[in-house]
């Protein structure tokens, strides 16, 4: 039997977010979504954590931040990227500053579109990402290796 | 054998116990913030998870302080369940809770440092509290073993109302509740408020986790010996006395902001000096 897909702990990063898809996240936590009913845990601290839920494009200030988050991350991990701007840059994407979508710097393993990502999609999102790690913990138990894993 | 059989059952049993009740503090928590909350077993999911997890090694230090401190704290749970030496279990759980600042300090991360700052201050402010609860105890009757004091005609509560006020004040140090869980809080959102734990992941993490499960166990025993006498009934009454003491805390730490360092080491001395002190004095006039 597998907990990882009971207690699934999470580490929310705003890349260059406007604030709107971190306001959706934290509404999750809120009594009307409660996503503690699923042992879902806002950690604040990578080392803690299993899904790294990441709002907004990636910028070229902050690649060393979001690399070393996703580093820091013990494995089994997975990455949620939220909100169009994650995804693809979305309007930012033609700004001088801004890399692109999450997966430009880091593997993501499930995209949640939207602008700003609804909280039932976060959700969804979520329990999609629980399966993927789920996933990611057998295959390294059947010592497949870790370059194979990411898909990278 | 029968003492053996009784050791090993204490160190299976304290942990189910002490997880059980991190769960019902949990859904009892989400319930009052208007939550539905977790699964009942979700601490034990929690800590099976980590057990499976990747362990990241910051040094070979930082690793080995944490299940020394397990250690220790067990030592104590086994000494106070079997009916043994107080002061000694006293003792054996501040050992418990230095070596666990000195993973802190292990680690060299500024988070953890802090964190080991904070868990020292806290320290300092209970600890006196818990040392004259001890000597209430012995004071009343003349022994410090746990067999003796619960085999006493009266319940100690009742020559010792003051300390047990007290020590019900500074158990919220030791069950790492608002407003006194400045050194590791369970909700923390940032890293400087998971303090000590920052540093830690996987299977040292779950460690922490189970020692903390045992540490609850010891607050309510502690809890339980100023209840418990020579009646049968008593101990009925004390369990009950627990469980109202552990849902006290529990709307406490949903009640009040965490407070600063200062205002929790000062009130803390404050209701030891005055309550313990004087309810000390007082017994001495009388017997």
């Amino acid at each position: 039997m597998s907990f990882i897909k009971k207690s699934p702990w999470i580490l929310h990063y705003d890349g260059s977010s406007c604030n709107g898809c971190d306001i959706e996240v934290l509404a999750c936590l809120t009594p009307l979504y409660d996503v503690e009913r699923f042992g879902v845990i806002n950690t604040g601290n990578p080392k803690h954590a299993d899904i790294l839920l990441i709002t907004g494009s990636v910028n070229e200030q902050n690649i060393p931040v979001v690399k070393q988050l996703y580093e820091q991350m013990a494995d089994p991990k997975v990455v949620v990227a939220v909100g169009i701007c994650a995804n693809s840059g979305g309007i930012f994407a033609e700004c001088y500053n801004v890399v692109g979508g999450v997966d430009k710097v880091i593997p993501v393993d499930v995209y949640v579109p939207g602008c700003a990502a609804r909280p039932e999609a976060i959700i969804d999102g979520v329990v999609q990402g629980i399966g993927v790690l789920e996933e990611k913990r057998a295959r390294a138990k059947k010592k497949i290796p870790a370059k194979q894993q990411n898909g990278v | 054998m029968m003492k053996l059989l009784l050791v090993v059952g204490i160190i299976l049993l304290a942990p189910l116990l002490g997880g059980l009740l991190t769960g019902i503090d949990r859904v009892v928590t989400a319930r009052l913030q208007g939550r539905q909350g977790p699964p009942l077993l979700q601490p034990f999911y929690d800590v099976l998870k980590l057990i499976s997890k990747e362990t990241t090694e910051v040094n070979s230090m930082h690793r080995f302080f944490v299940y020394v401190s397990l250690i220790f704290v067990i030592f104590t749970t086994v000494l106070l369940l079997s009916g043994g030496d107080v002061l000694l279990a006293i003792f054996a759980l501040t050992l418990g809770s230095v070596f666990f600042v000195l993973g802190g300090y292990a680690s060299n991360s500024p988070y953890s440092t802090i964190g080991s700052e904070r868990e020292l201050l806290q320290i300092m402010a209970y600890e006196p509290m818990v040392l004259l609860a001890c000597f209430g105890l012995y004071y009343v009757d003349r022994s410090f073993f746990v067999k003796d004091i619960i085999a006493s005609p009266y319940p100690a509560v009742i020559f010792l109302p003051g300390v047990f006020i007290g020590f019900t004040y500074i158990l919220t140090f030791k069950l790492r509740k608002s407003p006194f869980d400045l050194s590791m809080s369970h909700h923390g959102h940032q890293e400087i408020v998971k303090g000590i734990t920052t540093e830690y992941s996987g299977r040292d993490l779950a460690v922490i986790e189970v020692t903390h499960w045992y540490e609850t166990v010891i607050v309510l025993a502690l809890t339980y010996i100023f209840f418990a006498n020579a009646n049968p009934f008593s101990h009925v009454l004390a369990v009950f006395a627990c469980l109202v003491i552990f849902f006290l805390e529990i709307i406490i730490d949903n009640t009040f902001a965490r407070v600063k360092w200062q205002q929790a080491l000062t009130s803390a001395w404050v209701v030891t000096a005055v309550l313990s002190t004087v309810n000390l004095f007082i017994l001495s006039y009388f017997r």
